[in-house]
């Protein structure tokens, strides 16, 4: 293709190819501060391409393609191009990745142990661990948390994190300019912003960590700590997982000793500062 | 040289892997993964000299595949608990077939729905047994389930309500309007039984449909597959039986399918070094088109070549359909689009 | 409703992993998890190797269990083995 860059992220070596120049300008400078190394083989494959030549400069817009697709999905405009990369990335992991148990989480770690979040979009997943990534816990990841079976450790996927909406604001006031993407708005997803993890986190992101708490989050309503049951978490995080199935007796193996080993909760919590009080307050019980 | 002529010559032997620079790899896992190929490659080129990530990727390759048989066997397993008290008795097609008999071309290919074969006069029974036992139609619309019932060479498509599992009914293995009309009472009547019970085509039958599906019943897509099950199979056929080759050019006659599996049997030769004996081994100019269409793909797995396609979907079509049906059904499918 | 008799999923091809209250149970022929409750295990485990139909499976559990008040519990395991049976983890004897 025209364009093309590497990206990797956590153990997921990308190749993403375009049409056009400005989604792949954009991944290089929210990518710039990752380890690189150009000579590794691509384990995936994004494609961002006009479905029509014309198309390419005519009112363009940008189709998300590669290795893994879904059939029906709405081409971009090229505005949204940046947006399209990372839905084309995501993709290609949910269905493509095979080595680890991939569960739907965000996740955050201190001393080598970490809290992993889940939750359906709109849970604040993302944003409580994007805020507790800017205190004194290393960010692991947004979207994707991985757990390798053979050890039980989780694994970072530290991508650019997806701030959405009034998530934005908040970021926007505690962090350096420089670590923030363009605006992209009136996606329809609502407003989005990519925020680069801490050099810190980035440097980290080989480094597995211990899973020592499951919380599912829930925004909204009085801030409440809800005890959950080793069956109730997996069969949330069975269906929190795109590859559990795939992965046969390994994935079964991995789940069931992640739910039995870690504590899990249901939290619910009014504002960002609440839920950052309860998962502090959590890990601190946990830790005892 | 292309990623598609790569991943065709790793496969073949005609590469070795140490050979590639590690950025090769990049096309060659994606066309792999294209073609639905990528296990299949896992599986020839596990003692290969590897780049690290590669081999790394190429072993998830090779468990999620395995995963995914013993998931498609388990379907077979379902469908025999549904069908056989009914004394109901069905053959395995296709990679659950490959699968069940323990065949090599199994290791690591894709298996997408289950495909059996019935007798005609027992099909009504089956699907009756099959909606008993979970199985319901797939949401179609009226001209789609018309269609299958009046001129395909299955049911309509039943999909099991709790594991989401397809299974592809058929009575025959090409459709009633095709130009060409296999024995399917023999198909049946010569069935085979594997270790683990389930009856399976014979050799000469199975590779005459493995030719059939790939060359008269479809527009090639997913071709490179279909086209190493055939040169798996019949290599293997011919190195346990000497008069394998001999055998299938009488069972391709019964029934009319000499050209298709002929013209299997030259591609196989041309693409992944099948060897041949002296009938076989031949030249038909029209075979061009027929490598050109297999890898029509270019290094980021997109398929190139629209033109050429379009003549294979349409030609596919004409094989299956006198030319007054084919028009309506054209007509009716784009309309629809 | 006759009596079928079913056989269960032998040992080797189940991992049985008590989560809570919930039981999940990998079935490695099929790869599928189940995730059930009382007293589908239990139903498991009475059957053992052998062919048996409900009211057998109920004798066995009415020796282990304190089920007075069950109500028919004939029909209760009847019932069960159907769901296991769709299942896959007996199948019809």
């Amino acid at each position: 293709m025209r364009h093309s860059a590497r990206i990797q992220v956590g153990p997921v070596q990308f190749r993403i190819g375009s049409d056009w120049r400005q989604p792949i300008a954009a991944l290089e400078t929210l990518y710039a501060g990752y380890p690189r190394d150009d000579a590794r083989p691509a384990d995936a494959t994004v494609r961002l391409f006009a479905a029509r030549p014309w198309r390419r400069w005519l009112r363009p817009s940008v189709h998300i393609g590669g290795d893994f697709v879904v059939p029906d999905a709405l081409p971009l405009p090229l505005s949204m191009g940046l947006l399209a990369a990372e839905m084309g990335m995501n993709l290609q992991v949910a269905l493509g990745w095979r080595r680890h148990l991939l569960l739907h989480a965000s996740a955050v770690a201190r001393d080598g142990r970490a809290v992993i979040m889940s939750g359906e979009s709109g849970s604040g997943k993302s944003t409580l661990a994007a805020l507790l990534g800017e205190g004194d816990w290393r960010l692991m990841g947004d979207e994707f948390t991985l757990v390798e079976p053979a050890s039980g450790d989780a694994l970072a996927f530290p991508r650019a994190v997806s701030l959405k909406n009034e998530a934005i604001a908040e970021m926007a006031a505690r962090v350096d300019a420089a670590r923030l993407g363009p605006l992209l708005a009136g996606t329809p997803k609502g407003d989005i912003r990519h925020l680069i993890p801490r050099a810190d986190a980035i440097a980290a992101m080989h480094v597995p960590a211990r899973p020592a708490l499951i919380l599912f989050p829930r925004f909204g309503g009085e801030a409440a700590i809800e005890p959950m049951g080793e069956g109730e978490a997996f069969v949330r995080l069975t269906e929190a997982s795109t590859n559990y199935i795939a992965l046969g007796e390994a994935g079964f193996a991995a789940l069931t000793r992640l739910v039995r080993e870690t504590p899990a909760f249901g939290i619910t919590y009014p504002d960002s500062a609440a839920g950052m009080a309860l998962v502090e307050r959590l890990w601190a019980e946990a830790a005892r | 040289m292309s990623a598609i002529d790569t991943l065709v010559g790793l496969l073949a032997g005609r590469i070795d892997a140490a050979s590639l620079a590690p950025r090769d790899w990049d096309g060659v896992i994606s066309v792999a993964r294209a073609e639905a190929m990528l296990a299949t490659l896992a599986h020839h080129l596990r003692e290969a000299d590897l780049p690290p990530p590669v081999a790394a990727l190429f072993a998830d390759q090779r468990a999620a595949a395995q995963v995914a048989k013993d998931q498609a066997l388990w379907e077979a397993e379902m469908a025999r608990r549904a069908l056989a008290p009914e004394g109901i008795e069905f053959v395995l097609l296709k990679g659950t077939a490959y699968a069940a008999g323990g065949l090599p071309c199994s290791a690591g290919r894709q298996i997408g729905d289950l495909d059996i074969l019935v007798l005609a006069h027992d099909i009504r029974r089956a699907e009756n047994e099959l909606l008993e036992a979970g199985w319901e139609w797939v949401k179609s619309d009226p001209y789609d389930d018309f269609y299958y019932r009046e001129h395909m060479h299955e049911l309509p498509p039943l999909i099991h309500k709790a594991r989401d599992r397809m299974i592809d009914v058929h009575h025959t293995i090409l459709p009633k309007t095709h130009r060409v009309t296999p024995d399917a009472l023999a198909l049946v009547g010569d069935a085979v039984t594997t270790a683990s019970g389930f009856a399976i085509l014979n050799r000469e039958d199975m590779a005459c449909h493995c030719a059939a599906h790939m060359l008269a019943d479809g527009d090639l897509q997913g071709g490179l597959r279909n086209l190493w099950d055939f040169h798996f199979l019949t290599r293997d056929f011919a190195a346990a039986d000497t008069g394998f080759w001999g055998r299938l050019d009488a069972r391709a006659d019964l029934h009319g399918l000499r050209g298709a599996v002929h013209r299997a049997a030259r591609l196989a030769r041309d693409l992944y070094g099948a060897e041949l004996p002296s009938g076989w081994d031949r030249q038909d100019a029209r075979d061009v088109w027929y490598r050109r269409r297999l890898l029509a793909r270019d290094d980021w797995g997109r398929p190139t070549n629209f033109m050429l396609q379009q003549a294979f979907y349409i030609r596919s079509h004409w094989m299956r359909m006198p030319p007054t049906m084919l028009a309506k059904h054209l007509w009716t499918k784009w309309r629809k689009r | 409703m006759p009596d079928r008799a079913y056989r269960a999923a032998p040992a080797d091809a189940l991992r049985i992993e008590t989560l809570g209250e919930l039981t999940a149970i990998f079935d490695r022929r099929s790869m599928q998890t189940h995730l059930v409750i009382a007293p589908m295990p239990e139903i498991l485990a009475a059957m053992g190797g052998d062919a048996c139909g409900a009211d057998a499976i109920a004798a066995r559990l009415a020796g282990e269990f304190d089920l007075d008040g069950e109500g028919d519990v004939v029909a209760i395991v009847a019932d069960r083995l159907a769901e296991l049976a769709a299942m896959g983890l007996v199948a019809e004897a």
